[in-house]
């Protein structure tokens, strides 16, 4: 696999014993971590999205530092599932909260986040199926038994990150509301945005967030967490006012690169024209899209194994490169939003159903070159 | 003379060999590195997909290690802080701390820059003859000491920030851009910018980019693959190369057009299929 061969991978994904551990005794920091900060590559430092299998997908998490936004479907609230996660798994860790919505009343809305799910023994029973990688690395294993005695230092760090994996990131129960007193003990800001006229309330709010959060060298500060719901929303004054809306994004983004804290962002593209959906991409490090599955699309529900089971698609379209310039190259980039037993988030890569024979356009079912009698237009 | 040479060869044996890009910008002459050419004005244009920064890192390097003892740069960042810069380019063995403490490197730190008051044309416009003449400043002060006699780069990274500092106003950036580039035609200087260009593809404002693509004299396009994504080709790039002379004689107006891959240590240039 290509992965394998890069230089400098990304360290979840790779299974390869000769990947770099980002959290060996050499690279780990001196002073305690922060409870929810993972180290990663190149001196920067994730945080859980929320969601583990999207924390898998982007290598870690979402970076400090950096500014994500989720790009809205039309007509489903699919982004909020998203945002909500991450405002759990923020207030999880006890880190700070900023969330602005264009809602009436934004603190409402901290009544619908999910609490964690409690028990260790789900996310056992959902690993096997779930998590390749760590198949992967068992079978490597076996196949180096005679190596082992090697691998006996290696194991102890590698243990040690696991430790810190699960607290690192929850799984979500959706039909859970978070205990109210989680709410009390820590701060929380939440900022309305409708019918302001511009947006210098909402900047004023983030730069004394952000201003606790200042990152210096040394001593670890917790980690904050912004959450902006469709900030260019119809109902907030300024929503024509296109060039203050980006200019706020790139101030935003001016303050989170110098400050332990990650932003979300959620957006309607179909709000805003093309030119200017395209400079909020470029302003965003990490890109994501959501989009509802249509309900009857018999097509799909043929093409797609587990069709019934998704309630959308997650698909990525930009991984944050902070101090690199190495792009992060998935192999997948379109996945299925799935809710397992109707209460925790999942993201699994898309499975193409097995084609009928007759339609042909399979090339597993047309492998043959020459022996197949059915005489597809693909065989030769 | 001697010593001269002797160094040169050095130099060239220390160097790794130029790569296509360096050949399509007529930089690969000679083995030795030679910086762009004064008075030239390159355009990078990348998109959402394909990020261009890559062209940039690997130009800001070439400057500052070119010729006798480097060139100097003047690097306007608008898109990242200064770490970034310091750790992309410490991996590609040059480190910009060292630099800028030289005072080969005139770092401008512009990721928090926003012209005072965002009321009226005048604030943007005195905000933009204020970073002007502190870019000639910089740049006068450089050409007056008599040992730096190497080429001057100017580089933005990016002009869409420029742009969104600006408010919108795009004959305040073309009129900075103008003079800019009288600068660079005046005092032996060279322009790097970087622009996407998938901001201006729809049908608003076309007119900002084909100004631009006017001004430049080379013009590098970043694009994804149009067969998707791919972990051994990240992309390709599109280099107009507007009129240089070459040396022997006739004018050669060409297209290159190859493939990369990016990596921390550098980038693979590559003919589309002659990798693996």
């Amino acid at each position: 696999m290509a992965t394998a061969k890069d230089p400098n991978p990304r360290p979840v994904r790779t299974s390869s014993s000769f990947s770099r551990n980002p959290s060996s005794p050499s690279a780990a920091p001196a002073s305690p971590p922060v409870p929810g900060v993972k180290p990663g590559p190149s001196g920067a430092a994730f945080v859980s999205s929320g969601i583990p299998d999207l924390d898998k997908i982007l290598g870690g998490g979402f970076l400090l530092g950096s500014v994500v936004m989720v790009m809205e479907d039309a007509d489903a609230p699919h982004h909020l599932l998203l945002l909500r996660n991450f405002m759990s798994q923020g207030i999880v860790h006890r880190q700070p909260l900023l969330f602005a919505s264009p809602a009436e009343d934004p603190r409402a809305f901290l009544g619908t986040l999910p609490s964690p799910v409690s028990s260790s023994k789900e996310e056992r029973q959902r690993a096997p199926g779930l998590d390749p990688d760590a198949k992967d690395k068992e079978k490597g294993l076996r196949i180096a038994w005679q190596y082992k005695k090697y691998f006996g230092e290696r194991q102890v760090p590698e243990l040690h990150n696991r430790g810190i994996e699960q607290d690192f990131s929850n799984d979500f129960d959706l039909r859970k509301p978070l205990e109210r007193q989680m709410f009390r003990t820590q701060q929380i800001d939440c900022v309305s945005i409708q019918d302001t006229a511009n947006l210098a309330v909402l900047h004023e709010h983030c730069s004394t967030f952000l201003s606790d959060l200042t990152r210096n060298e040394g001593c670890n500060v917790n980690a904050g967490r912004i959450a902006i719901q469709s900030l260019c929303a119809p109902q907030c004054g300024y929503s024509e006012l296109d060039w203050d809306m980006v200019s706020f994004i790139r101030s935003l983004r001016a303050m989170i690169r110098c400050s332990n804290a990650v932003a979300v962002i959620t957006f309607p593209t179909s709000v805003l024209s093309p030119s200017f959906s395209k400079r909020w991409q470029h302003l965003a490090d990490t890109l994501l899209s959501v989009r509802a599955m249509p309900d009857e699309d018999k097509e799909l529900a043929k093409l797609l194994t587990g069709y019934q089971d998704m309630v959308g698609l997650l698909h990525v379209h930009k991984v944050s490169q902070i101090n690199t310039q190495v792009p992060v190259i998935l192999e997948a980039t379109t996945f299925s939003l799935k809710l397992q037993k109707r209460r925790s988030l999942i993201l699994e890569r898309l499975n193409q159903a097995p084609v009928d024979a007759s339609s042909g356009t399979s090339y597993a079912t047309s492998g043959s070159c020459s022996g197949s009698s059915k005489g597809s237009p693909l065989d030769f | 003379m001697r010593g001269f040479a002797r160094r040169e060869r050095e130099r060239g044996d220390m160097n790794p060999p130029s790569n296509l890009l360096d050949e399509a910008l007529g930089l690969g002459h000679g083995g030795a590195i030679a910086a762009l050419p004064a008075g030239r004005v390159v355009l990078v244009e990348d998109c959402v997909e394909t990020s261009g920064a890559f062209v940039l890192h690997h130009l800001l390097k070439r400057a500052l290690s070119a010729g006798e003892g480097g060139g100097d740069v003047l690097f306007l960042a608008l898109a990242q802080p200064f770490s970034h810069y310091d750790r992309v380019l410490r991996k590609l063995g040059c480190s910009l701390s060292v630099q800028r403490n030289n005072n080969k490197l005139h770092f401008f730190d512009m990721l928090k820059l926003e012209f005072p008051g965002l009321t009226g044309g005048n604030d943007i416009e005195s905000g933009f003859v204020g970073l002007y003449s502190k870019i000639q400043r910089a740049i006068e002060a450089r050409r007056s000491k008599e040992y730096s006699r190497g080429c001057i780069t100017i580089m933005i990274d990016d002009l869409s920030l420029l742009e969104i500092a600006a408010c919108g106003s795009i004959d305040c950036v073309l009129d900075f851009l103008y003079y800019c580039i009288s600068l660079t035609a005046e005092l032996d200087c060279s322009l790097v910018i970087l622009n996407h260009e998938d901001i201006y593809s729809s049908e608003e404002a076309p007119r900002f980019l084909s100004h631009l693509e006017y001004l430049a004299d080379i013009v590098i396009k970043t694009e994804p693959l149009s067969t998707g994504l791919s972990a051994d080709v990240h992309g390709q790039l599109t280099i107009f190369n507007k009129g240089t002379s070459s040396r022997h004689g006739h004018s050669m107006n060409k297209i290159h057009n190859f493939h990369f891959k990016v990596k921390e240590n550098g980038v693979e240039y590559f003919y589309p299929g002659s990798q693996y």
